[in-house]
């Protein structure tokens, strides 16, 4: 068995993700730019809105991973894997609702018979 | 008979079968714990943006995204929550270097950005109330503020316990606690930050172009 670390009275917990200056400084200036640029987007509209919109969704989904990896310090050794296999499978879950929502409510309103707006005037 | 073939083999090989708990170092799964709690909360949000998703649409001839949102207010406020990031980041990098005076200056900052955060979302509901956009009027406007009210709420609380944090940081300085509480409020301030890229990027921006 390995001694333990905490034994010693060092404040240091032995798995405590350590960020750096480095870290941090790149994960700002990142996000900064996938920030800047999506807002851009939508406030200028140099591009179809199609386009911009599949455009600003991966930057969102790119900038999330940006947080995760420098300020959330995420990586598959914290806590033996654990934190990343709660991670996987909250994504999991999350994938499984969010397109699963929206699939079957897209296809409840088109299957839906055309209603009266006004619910007062229904028997 | 049997005792004997039982110390025969009790000298070839001795096994222990340990069943008493083992002495956990106090805190030492704070961490993961507070990791798990934080998905749990991510499936809160989930559910929140499902909603949005699927009655964003459902304007009830009431006024949509487009008439209501400012961008350039929605960037200063994503600004203030991404200065706040930094900000928490550099009071966690004095927190390793056992600075307590500077680990108490920067989460001074970061609660400013925050509370910073929260005045200009709190206008902006004022705003939209003012315009007769309020949760009732629409299906789109009830998810709209359940979803960044929500956000705005954690916020709150993130602000509450970082006062509370300084005020023990002051008391009893960088103690271990103290310091598994700060690794903890930094988890729980980033993946705030981390929600509200889907918030401004789903909600606002592709709120624009539908």
């Amino acid at each position: 068995m390995s001694p333990n670390p905490d034994h010693a009275g060092h404040g240091h917990h032995a798995e405590e993700p350590h960020g750096s200056m480095r870290d941090y400084t790149i994960g700002f200036l990142l996000s900064v730019v996938l920030t800047a640029v999506p807002f851009w987007l939508v406030m200028e509209r140099p591009l179809a809105d199609g386009v911009t919109a599949v455009v600003i969704l991966a930057f969102a989904a790119v900038q999330m991973v940006v947080h995760m990896v420098y300020f959330l310090h995420m990586n598959g050794k914290v806590e033996g894997g654990w934190t990343m296999m709660a991670l996987l499978f909250t994504i999991i879950i999350v994938v499984i609702m969010l397109t699963g929502s929206l699939w079957v409510m897209y296809h409840l309103n088109h299957n839906m018979m055309p209603m009266p707006h006004d619910m007062s005037q229904m028997p | 008979m049997t005792i004997q073939s039982t110390l025969v083999a009790a000298d070839e090989q001795v096994r222990f079968y340990d069943f008493d708990e083992h002495d956990h170092p106090e805190g030492h799964s704070t961490m993961l714990g507070f990791w798990i709690y934080l998905m749990s909360d991510c499936l809160i949000f989930a559910i929140l943006f499902a909603c949005y998703a699927v009655l964003g649409g459902n304007l009830a001839a009431g006024p949509g995204p487009r008439d209501l949102f400012d961008l350039p207010l929605v960037a200063l406020n994503t600004a203030m929550l991404l200065f706040s990031s930094i900000t928490y980041g550099f009071a966690m990098l004095a927190m390793q270097q056992d600075r307590l005076r500077q680990t108490q200056f920067w989460l001074g900052v970061t609660g400013l950005f925050g509370a910073a955060f929260l005045a200009i979302e709190l206008y902006e509901f004022q705003h939209l109330i003012h315009l007769g956009a309020t949760p009732q009027r629409s299906a789109f406007l009830s998810a709209f503020f359940t979803l960044v009210g929500t956000h705005g709420l954690h916020v709150t609380f993130g602000i509450i316990w970082l006062t509370t944090l300084m005020v023990q940081l002051g008391r009893t300085g960088l103690i271990q606690a103290n310091r598994r509480r700060l690794m903890c409020l930094s988890l729980f301030w980033h993946f705030l930050d981390v929600i509200w890229i889907g918030v401004f990027t789903f909600v606002y921006l592709m709120g624009m172009l539908r």
